[in-house]
């Protein structure tokens, strides 16, 4: 990479300046290559086979194998229990989908009540929402999976797309956009002229809220489809599991990880390394979509681990 | 509001009400006790504690020093590139992620074997060794989230005036100076929300133990963690529900504690 030019200041003497470039760009370097290495190797891992995978004939782990192995060990997990990641595939959109959906239709009017109406307990509700926000989501997945075994929703679909749509962030995220860019006499306005509230919020409010919709909306969609925790525990049974969850699944049935497993059909590393990849690659290519966005900074104060 | 208070609110009182029962009657502090008794407790409160010690402190370290040094690449298209290869990986969190390290972890097929084996790694099994695993965990979790953290702090950093900075420079310090002066004090709240926040969700561990647990074939214990230990406590052949919500109560007090904490005294919110 010459003819990179690190301006990192104009004080200083010349040497110094140059040595504080280097570092600068050693200490990037370092950190592109910590975050890269991992990605690429899992991107060239299932077009090998186990052997190539292993180096045993002295591949290069960065090699890339062929597109025939690569269709093979497709194919080989593909077949794995009848398709099943299909099933799990297709519970991982189910979930994470009606809970986008649900989150969205909750937590935007929520959070446009909390910004631009005025009713008896408003700040408690707030206060509530911001705690609730701080809390992690793994520690309410246990007292959650307490309460619903009383009411008796493990194992269905509702078991995890109830608590994917609660998010209190998203309430939090739509009350700031709306208290600080959307003024109270553009709706009176609207009022003025006749129309009702629904009609405020719908025709005005809502087309201003767009790019906090998307936003509340990335947020949701990503963090459901990558959790892990609370599905793994709300729906047992193997046909009921989303991708996330499946994929540990598939470690059981990697004998390179467990050779005691007697199951005829196994799963092998590189097959292994193109299920993470199928399972992560919804959320993949909403990053790569968005990246303009996220990387702009505009998320500043926008996640929540 | 319905979901707050079902999903939210509900959940707590339920466990608190199961935390301090038995089969129904009040047992006060019973649960609490027993779980403390437990042989597995303490050594999941060192665990925890180990690993949330390194994290933080490499985490800010590391996301300070990286927001800082890419926010001073005048280079449009470097300063945004190494801010997306840096975000990449985030797509991979969860349990995803984990699998990608159960790869890197192991020397026969790890693209850095030559790194393992300079540590004296030579097989999976020992490079997961009780010993090592908070900073694996560390080193996971700060590939898949560090990224996040150091596009709000580039972010935050574009906030500062330029007209500060440039009084700075005209006065004579240098970079170094005025990171150390000006920017990581104004940034001051950014890194309190970071901390708390990656506290809060440290002492949750699962996945990451958990899915090492089921590779390495117990060399990582299945009840590591304090949350592996309340599953094990509901799940396990005692099915002991009034244990595990005991736990779960010890570990949503601890979180609520530094939300509310931040939420009254971190004046981030001071919006309203």
């Amino acid at each position: 990479m010459s003819g990179t030019r690190l301006q990192v200041g104009t004080a200083g003497s010349n040497p110094a300046r140059w040595l504080g470039r280097v570092l600068a760009f050693t200490l990037i370097a370092f950190f592109v290559v910590f975050f890269v290495i991992p990605l690429g190797w899992l991107l060239v891992a299932p077009t090998k086979s186990t052997t190539q995978l292993y180096g045993l004939n002295g591949e290069q782990p960065f090699s890339f194998g062929s597109f025939d192995q690569l269709a093979e060990n497709w194919n080989n997990l593909v077949a794995f229990q009848d398709g099943i990641i299909w099933t799990w595939l297709g519970n991982s959109v189910l979930y994470s989908g009606v809970a986008l959906a649900i989150t969205i239709l909750v937590t935007i009017p929520a959070g446009y009540a909390l910004a631009m109406t005025d009713f008896t307990f408003r700040r408690t509700l707030l206060v509530a929402t911001l705690v609730v926000m701080l809390i992690p989501n793994t520690a309410l997945v246990l007292p959650i999976f307490l309460e619903l075994t009383v009411v008796r929703l493990i194992g269905s679909p509702l078991a995890v797309i109830l608590p994917f749509s609660f998010f209190p962030f998203g309430v939090y995220l739509t009350y700031i956009y709306f208290s600080t860019t959307v003024s109270h006499d553009l709706l009176d306005a609207a009022r003025i002229d006749g129309a009702g509230e629904f009609r405020v919020f719908w025709n005005i409010a809502v087309p201003l809220a767009i790019p906090v919709i998307a936003l509340v909306g990335f947020f949701n969609f990503v963090g459901n489809w990558n959790n892990y925790f609370l599905p793994f525990i709300m729906e047992p049974g193997s046909r009921r599991m989303p991708v996330q969850v499946g994929l540990a699944e598939l470690i059981s049935n990697t004998p390179a990880f467990n050779p005691t497993n007697v199951a005829s059909l196994t799963i092998s590393l590189p097959q292994l390394a193109l299920a993470t990849i199928i399972a992560v690659a919804p959320v993949l290519i909403i990053f790569l979509f968005s990246q303009r966005f996220l990387v702009s900074g505009m998320t500043a104060g926008a996640t929540k681990e | 509001m319905v979901l707050l208070l079902a999903f939210g609110i509900g959940p707590m009182l339920y466990a608190l009400y199961l935390a301090f029962t038995k089969a129904g009657a009040f047992v006060g502090l019973d649960n609490f006790v027993k779980v403390f008794g437990d042989f597995r407790f303490f050594p999941a409160v060192q665990h925890v504690s180990a690993f949330v010690a390194i994290w933080l402190v490499s985490l800010i370290v590391f996301v300070l020093l990286l927001a800082l040094v890419v926010h001073s690449v005048r280079v449009r298209w470097l300063s945004a590139t190494s801010r997306f290869l840096f975000y990449i990986p985030g797509a991979l969190a969860g349990s995803a992620s984990v699998m990608l390290w159960l790869f890197m972890l192991d020397p026969s097929v790890s693209p850095v074997a030559v790194v393992l084996n300079q540590f004296g790694f030579t097989s999976f099994i020992q490079t997961v060794a009780l010993g090592n695993l908070p900073v694996i965990f560390t080193v996971i979790a700060f590939w898949t989230g560090a990224g996040g953290w150091i596009i709000i702090m580039y972010g935050a950093l574009n906030t500062i005036s330029p007209d500060v900075m440039e009084a700075a420079r005209i006065d004579g310090a240098g970079p170094v100076k005025i990171a150390w002066y000006i920017q990581i004090p104004l940034l001051r709240k950014w890194i309190a929300y970071m901390a708390i926040i990656s506290l809060a969700a440290g002492i949750q561990l699962f996945v990451e133990p958990k899915i090492l647990s089921l590779a390495s074939r117990g060399v990582v214990p299945k009840d590591y963690s304090l949350n592996q230990l309340a599953y094990v406590f509901a799940f396990g052949s005692q099915a002991d529900f009034n244990g595990s919500a005991a736990i779960s109560i010890l570990l949503l007090v601890v979180a609520m504690g530094l939300a509310a904490f931040f939420v009254f005294r971190g004046g981030l919110f001071e919006r309203d």
